[in-house]
């Protein structure tokens, strides 16, 4: 237990002490503003690396849909925040419901789609977790709501449809999406929101819950013989990954002014971005998910100086750390000069046994 | 335009889909990885034909024909230098690489060729046919004919020769096959050939039907083809066959019949519904784990 | 009556009948033994008797409860636990962890308690912690508590096994072939093992052997399977010395 404790507060020292360095170079006025614009979206992929790192790593199952729960948390946020936004509700409480909001209404979309895609294993899964990505994706694209005195209107076809009433405005305007959310997201926020998603994931981890779900992992068949019951923890753990994706998704929406559910930001290369940074970080390693989220969101930007080449850079970085990582040699070379067999730790003695 | 000539381009969709999706199921059966860089290599074909005819004049069939010898020779490449290392690794870490790779391939064509639309011409130069009313394109026949064509002949091959006997052996148990003296990564590296040159050919026939060409061109086809791999059994070659043209009629119907911006949720959820009934494909062999 | 009760049970496979008109009775605090060539239906029936296949025919009682068709997770509630043929144990979770899965429905703090630390999470977990661990000790595992259950050396993972179902608090153990894969000496040791579960729990034991020593070594009464029906039922000795069960065992010449 207090080796895990001792983690888990490296895990958040390391949070923090990011967090102070950054708030320093910026009011130092070091960084550029590029650099800058970079702090809210990296609290956003962190926070997705590790919700993700809980259905890839501990539940153990490949999903190729998050984005798709970080867009119905972005839009469900944004358009609960343009609601209140003339309602003169202090700017701070009506982020954090936007926030629980997204967050609820994904978890409740995750269960949904969690209930028929968690009968499926292995790349079936993974192909029809895709597929629900792409249908959310879509239907927020052809979705137009309007608000007029007499309620809320829906349409599938476009704004004329909505047969609002001359004081009515349109919110969700199809391809077009949200425009004029306000920009409520802060790198403290981010933060704070980054801090929760580790306290509740690695809690949820270490907890008889969390344990279920990795006992299911290891083996479906072992854990249904000790009374574990298989669906309840799937979908709790699948719920739960769903649901910080939707906060993910709320602090994504409130940086930006327009809000569209394009390939880029909502699609399956989205999905496959974030599952690249769980991998990279090691899979099941929560601090691994964030400091892989971090180096990979900012590694680009950074790269900006390569302008054509920085994609192509990132490609081949991507390939070679999977065939070094997996190449034997290359296995061998960093257990023999690891830092836990120089010091001889405990771990390092165990394996032998 | 009446049904039967939405279902003629559905057939002819679906043609295409059938193609690129006999690659990954190829791959997928022998490999067990799921070759996310499939759709790429389809890209990489168009751009070799539009080089070939559009820079050096290339006739046609001499530029498809070259287009399918480069794309067998970049599949092959693909999987000695990325995949073939990974062979005992975890299917995520050779999921990674495809990604890797993909991405590498998209990159590169978008150094080289920037990232604006290139008009394709048309490789085909039969004449659109008269049924009735109905006027079916020259694309479109070639296709589906295409299409039968390389049904026929990869059936026979697998069925008829050593090679393809091979093939179905390591597909069924990669270990056993070594032991009964088959080349495992020559028949590894023979399915990825066969696969790419199929995807040359299908780069081809989509890009004369569909004549503008990105970097991106190949992404969305190939991951419509991969659903329909999965949709008809992945790893199963009819299955393929039979997912490809029900996802391009369906694509097709959805676009004319209910709302063309709705037809990729359409048939993302036909996909899902299908798995739900029948988890393994509507042709997928039936799996379960012995206790 | 018997702790179990199983009568007329049977399973087809398509048009194979795998297991057909099986009887067994066994008392509290018996070690019943299930014998028979490779192939006889013997796993089958542990299958069937813990819900992973749905018998075509016949009822299980246990304790006088009908659980016949019940899934997996409800008939380990009633009270079977088992262990496996193959070992199948969570690989990745420590030792100790192992067992706490097995203690999983015995604590039952909410999801909320963990995630928050509320005080029925600290309670509950030092409580799982304490009773694991005097599992462990049983099995001589205690040393390895926080190894990674992957490991362990095949030994002491069929012992790990044993302590994960124990955990479960079970009426009925099912053990398939335990001794499989060990040597005569960690056989010798499984035995007074099984011995002293048997004692030590007041726990009623089923178990899968072909090591004749360990079979005729510890369990009192046997069953005998063949081709899916039984052969032989009875005290030990007379099971043994059945020519019929002999023929079985050693082909007609």
């Amino acid at each position: 237990m207090s080796k895990q404790l001792k983690s888990n507060l490296i895990t958040y020292g390391i949070i923090i002490a990011f967090f102070a360095i950054m708030q320093t170079l910026v009011g130092t006025g070091t960084i550029s503003s590029l650099f800058k614009g970079l702090l809210v979206p990296i609290c956003v992929y962190t926070i997705m690396a590790v919700s993700l790192n809980l259905t890839v790593g501990i539940l153990g199952e490949l999903s190729l849909g998050h984005a798709g729960f970080m867009c119905v948390g972005a839009f469900v946020s944004a358009f609960f925040s343009m609601c209140m936004k003339e309602s003169g509700m202090n700017s701070i409480v009506r982020f954090i419901i936007a926030i629980i909001l997204g967050a609820i209404v994904a978890a409740v979309f995750g269960i949904l789609i969690g209930i028929p895609v968690l009968r499926l294993r292995g790349d079936y899964l993974a192909i029809v977790t895709l597929a629900f990505g792409e249908i959310i994706k879509n239907i927020v694209n052809v979705l137009y709501v309007g608000k007029d005195s007499s309620g809320f209107h829906i349409s599938f076809t476009d704004t004329a449809s909505l047969g609002l009433s001359s004081d009515g405005v349109v919110i969700i305007k199809g391809p077009q999406g949200i425009t004029g959310t306000p920009n409520d997201s802060t790198f403290l926020i981010g933060i704070i929101i980054l801090i929760i998603t580790v306290f509740i994931v690695t809690n949820f981890v270490t907890s008889r819950s969390g344990r279920a779900v990795m006992a299911i992992r290891d083996n479906r068949i072992a854990a249904e013989s000790v009374g574990i019951n298989i669906s309840k923890y799937k979908l709790m753990a699948f719920a739960i990954s769903a649901g910080l994706a939707g906060a993910a998704g709320a602090l994504y929406a409130h940086n930006l002014n327009t809000l569209n559910a394009l390939p880029k930001n909502f699609g399956y290369n989205m999905s496959i971005m974030i599952l690249v940074y769980v991998v990279l970080g090691g899979i099941g390693s929560i601090r691994g998910s964030i400091i892989a989220a971090t180096i990979l969101t900012a590694l680009p930007e950074l790269l900006r100086g390569f302008s054509d080449y920085r994609m192509l850079i990132y490609s081949i970085v991507l390939i070679a750390l999977m065939l070094i990582s997996n190449s034997p040699k290359a296995k061998m070379f960093f257990e023999k000069y690891s830092i836990k067999q120089l010091i001889g730790t405990k771990k390092a003695q165990k394996e032998e046994v | 335009m009446s049904f039967l000539s939405y279902l003629i381009n559905g057939l002819s969709l679906g043609s295409v889909y059938a193609i690129i999706a006999l690659g990954y199921t190829m791959v997928y059966g022998i490999a067990k990885m799921l070759n996310f860089a499939h759709g790429d290599v389809i890209m990489v074909g168009g751009f070799a034909i539009y080089t070939l005819m559009n820079s050096m004049g290339v006739n046609p069939i001499i530029a498809v024909l070259i287009s399918v010898v480069i794309c067998t020779a970049l599949g092959m490449a693909i999987e000695k230098i990325a995949y073939k290392p990974l062979r005992k690794a975890s299917p995520l870490a050779v999921l990674i690489t495809a990604i890797g790779v993909s991405y590498l391939l998209q990159n590169l064509a978008l150094l080289i060729f920037g990232s604006d639309a290139k008009l394709f011409s048309s490789v085909v130069s039969v004449p659109a046919a008269n049924i009735g009313a109905i006027s079916i394109t020259g694309e479109t026949i070639v296709t589906i004919v295409a299409c039968i064509i390389i049904m026929i002949v990869l059936t026979l091959f697998i069925k008829k020769t050593k090679a393809g006997q091979a093939m179905l052996a390591v597909s069924e148990d990669k270990e056993a096959a070594e032991l009964m003296g088959i080349n495992v990564n020559a028949t590894i590296s023979l399915t990825f050939a066969i696969g790419s040159g199929l995807a040359a050919i299908a780069g081809a026939l989509l890009c004369s039907a569909y004549p503008a060409l990105t970097p991106y061109t190949g992404s969305m086809p190939g991951i419509k083809a991969f659903v329909a791999a999965v949709f008809g059994g992945i790893g199963s070659i009819p299955g393929a066959f039979v997912g490809g043209l029900l996802l391009g009629i369906i694509e097709n119907l959805s676009k004319a019949y209910i709302s063309s911006q709705m037809a990729d949720a359409i048939v993302f959820s036909v996909l899902i519904i299908v798995l739900l009934v029948k988890p393994t494909g509507i042709l997928g062999k039936k799996i379960s784990e012995k206790v | 009556m018997a702790l179990l009760d199983v009568t007329g049970l049977g399973i087809s496979f398509g048009g194979l009948r795998a297991v057909d008109n099986f009887d067994i009775h066994i008392e509290k605090g018996q070690l019943y033994g299930l014998i028979g060539p490779n192939g006889a239906g013997k796993t089958t029936v542990f299958n069937m008797l813990t819900g992973v296949y749905k018998p075509t025919d016949g009822t299980i009682s246990l304790d006088g409860k009908n659980i016949t068709g019940q899934k997996t997770t409800q008939i380990n509630k009633d009270g079977i636990a088992r262990t496996f043929q193959n070992i199948r144990l969570f690989k990745e979770l420590t030792v100790l962890d192992n067992v706490k899965a097995g203690l999983h429905n015995d604590y039952p703090y909410s999801t909320v308690a963990g995630i928050f630390r509320l005080p029925s999470f600290k309670k509950q977990e030092k409580a799982m912690d304490e009773r694991a661990m005097e599992l462990l000790e049983v099995f001589d595992l205690d040393k390895e508590y926080d190894f990674l259950a992957s490991n362990l050396p095949y030994g002491k993972q069929r012992k790990l096994e044993i302590a994960r179902a124990l955990a479960t608090n079970p009426k009925l153990l099912l053990l398939d072939e335990p001794a499989a894969g060990m040597n005569p000496n960690e056989t010798k040791e499984l035995m007074d093992t099984i011995r002293l579960i048997r004692d030590k729990f007041d726990m009623t034991i089923l178990l899968i052997e072909h090591d004749m020593k360990l079979v005729s070594g510890i369990c009192e009464e046997l069953t005998v399977l063949n081709f899916g029906q039984v052969l032989a039922q009875g005290k030990t000795s007379d099971v043994l010395n059945n020519p019929e069960v002999i023929k079985a065992y050693l082909g007609d010449d």
